[in-house]
């Protein structure tokens, strides 16, 4: 058994205009130590995958169907006293700025030790050794000073090193990962992200990276899926996805990166943008934008505008698009003919 | 583009002996300083039993020279704070900058009052980063799109205006019904399209885009960069192009200028600072880039963090976090100079063969 098994999990949010399906019939394990990616755009639903997975979706949205089990427990129908046990101790999290996540009127020191002593029964003093601890492991400097600093004396490569050792402090099996590093620069993000893989391999912890940035995902995980208007469109491994993308969506957005393309070439686009999820269209969400829908002879498919593609096998990955095999056909036939 | 010949002419700048090789813009050793101590008042301090006056400054540029060619799209890169976006606003006017000079076509214009300066901002427009931000919520699209026109084009009358307006909409991709919407009704690449369509309405020669495409999703970061890169061939513009972002700046840019703490440290063409990067901010920056290809990324860390601009280190302001810095970096301040295949480098190690 997985540590962790969501299926079909199904949020959505009570809105005045009506109901709106944020996420959808998404499924995944996360086996011990294991580092994935939920990869996505804005309003793709990857934040709210990850916010659900503890049940920290807030009113006016809610989960309508579907299972989060760690370790056999299901999270969804956990009381709050039980789920209390599990958020920061077992499973933490990191968002994506680290001055929201951070209270102001407390030093780190503070912090952290309420943070263990709302888990543990242990002294303070031994509260902060352990704090101490986990900031030389982020390799702060001069760790014992940042203690009794406050929040906004730090930088916010600074912050986040600190979010991560307040995430470490409880020694959990998974950390959810939302946008750790779109809030700070290039070279600070190289350097958190080498940190935080580094520390999940020592100390044997999975991860669960939200994030909008293909490169990071394929620097950091083994295992990603790609999620587009509230469903994941195509998961597997990470490397197999990069190199060879199933689904069209995920082909155009790789394709789309810059460094895809000859310097000073047209970029290859997606057309249109992502629907909103009020207004989902018919059938595939992403037919609007694909540029596969047509057969041929021109006539529309009628598969991808009347139904809900599910899962089709490609290799260790699984695409939910109607067309993998034509496409992987096309492909190949391309290829020969070069 | 379709546009009258005589609605051109009119308000144009006389330019006697256009001279093709010159520079188009030349930023000469711009410095800018924003003062922290608030008014004269708050600034005095009772120390030993005196009154003094304490200043503090934040030191955003430190002496910038920059030429940007016409035709070229001129790339300054660098992480928040480097004063990337100072220098493109002390260059459109909107900073007056504390020293150094700025020429627009060979004309002084940074000491310019805002009426002297009106003919030029007809030839120099911007685009900023937030589209969310940037247009105004209470204009419908038409409106925005008309005002740069009435005012840069006063003889114009309502046909020509209505005219002008479809054409530029048409040509950014926007369809020119939805011109009685508002802001809000559009999507950010849609309102990222109005921005530029908004820029490009006076026909500008010469734009500055601060990072318009780092507040857009990936899919549509394509959508626009190919649109500015379109504007660029049909129209000959020339950019000066802020990013953070150096996968975009490979595939964008002319020539690229990395800036930290406000001093430039490396100008090169792009295939030759990317292939070639020779100074050691530049090659920690590059080799920071999540790329695809690689699983485990090898990048040069960098000690510490960027320093504060208010209290500039001395010498090399890259000394601290230098690996080759030694003690001349510590004291003397480098300087750029041209190497062999014309990059310019400001770097005590590279000028000694160090590195």
């Amino acid at each position: 058994m997985a540590l962790l098994e969501v299926s079909q999990l199904d949020v959505r949010f009570a809105l005045r205009q009506g109901e709106v399906k944020a996420i959808r019939d998404v499924s995944f394990t996360l086996e011990r130590g294991e580092r994935l990616g939920i990869v996505g755009e804005s309003g793709a639903g990857k934040s709210v995958a990850a916010f659900s997975l503890l049940n920290l979706i807030s009113k006016p949205g809610f989960i309508a169907g579907g299972s989060v089990r760690f370790e056999g427990q299901t999270l969804n129908t956990m009381s709050e006293r039980g789920l209390r046990k599990i958020r920061g101790n077992r499973i933490s999290m990191i968002f994506q700025d680290p001055m929201m996540t951070l209270n102001p009127v407390l030093s780190i020191g503070e912090q952290m030790v309420e943070c263990l002593k709302a888990h543990r029964r242990i002294s303070s003093r031994d509260a902060r050794a352990i704090a101490l601890d986990k900031l030389r492991q982020v390799q702060i400097p001069s760790p014992e000073k940042r203690l009794d600093q406050y929040p906004h004396e730090l930088s916010g490569g600074m912050r986040q090193r600190i979010i991560i050792a307040i995430a470490l402090l409880l020694d959990p099996d998974i950390i959810i990962a939302d946008e750790p590093t779109t809030a700070l620069d290039v070279t600070i993000q190289a350097e958190i992200m080498a940190l935080l893989l580094d520390l999940c391999e020592q100390h044997n912890v999975g991860l669960i990276l939200i994030t909008h940035d293909l490169g990071v995902v394929s620097q950091v995980t083994q295992r990603m899926l790609v999620m587009y208007a509230g469903r994941v469109i195509e998961q597997g491994p990470t490397r197999e996805i990069i190199n060879d993308p199933q689904h069209p969506y995920t082909q155009g957005l790789i394709n789309a990166l810059p460094q895809m393309a000859t310097p000073g070439e047209k970029l290859n686009q997606i057309r249109g943008s992502m629907p909103s999820l009020s207004n989902l269209p018919s059938g595939c969400a992403f037919h609007p934008r694909c540029d596969f829908i047509r057969r041929t002879d021109g006539q529309v498919r009628p598969a991808c505008i009347e139904q809900v593609p599910g899962f089709v096998q490609a290799g260790n990955c699984q695409a939910a698009c109607h067309m993998v095999a034509e496409l992987q056909e096309d492909r190949r036939l391309k290829e020969e003919s070069q | 583009m379709s546009m009258p010949a005589s609605a051109r002419v009119d308000n144009h700048i006389p330019a006697e002996n256009v001279d093709v090789a010159q520079p188009l813009l030349q930023i000469r050793d711009l410095r800018k300083r924003f003062s922290l101590s608030g008014d004269f008042l708050d600034q005095l301090r009772f120390k030993g039993g005196k009154l003094v006056r304490h200043q503090e400054h934040v030191h955003a540029i430190n002496g910038v020279n920059l030429d940007i060619k016409r035709g070229e799209a001129l790339c300054v890169v660098g992480e928040s704070g480097c004063g990337k976006s100072t220098v493109a606003r002390t260059v459109m006017g909107l900073l007056s900058p504390s020293e150094g000079e700025i020429h627009f076509d060979g004309q002084r214009i940074d000491h310019l009052s805002s009426r002297q300066l009106l003919p030029y901002r007809k030839r120099m427009q911007m685009i900023f980063q937030n589209p969310y931000a940037s247009l105004n919520p209470r204009m419908t699209i038409q409106q925005t799109l008309e005002e740069p026109l009435r005012l840069h084009h006063p003889k114009w009358n309502r046909q020509q205006i209505a005219d002008k307006v479809e054409e530029v909409m048409r040509s950014v991709g926007i369809d020119p019904d939805w011109g009685k919407r508002f802001g809000h009704e559009f999507s950010g690449g849609q309102r990222q399209r109005i921005a530029i369509a908004r820029a490009l309405a006076v026909d500008p020669e010469f734009i500055v885009a601060d990072e318009p495409i780092s507040a857009l999703d990936v899919s549509i970061q394509a959508q626009v960069l190919n649109l500015l890169m379109e504007a660029q061939h049909e129209r000959h513009l020339t950019y000066l192009f802020i990013t953070h972002d150096l996968a975009v700046v490979e595939h964008f840019g002319t020539r690229v200028a990395v800036m930290y703490l406000g001093t430039v440290c490396e100008i090169a063409t792009t295939a030759t600072l990317f292939s070639k990067p020779r100074h050691p901010y530049t090659q920690a920056l590059l080799s920071s880039i999540p790329r695809l290809e690689d699983d485990r990324p090898q990048h040069i860390r960098l000690k510490g963090e960027v320093p504060t601009p208010v209290h500039l280190p001395s010498g090399c302001v890259f000394h601290g976090r230098c690996p080759y810095a030694n003690p001349r970096c510590r004291e003397e301040i480098p300087l750029l100079q041209m190497q062999h295949d014309g990059t310019h480098v400001a770097c005590h190690a590279v000028e000694e063969g160090r590195l």
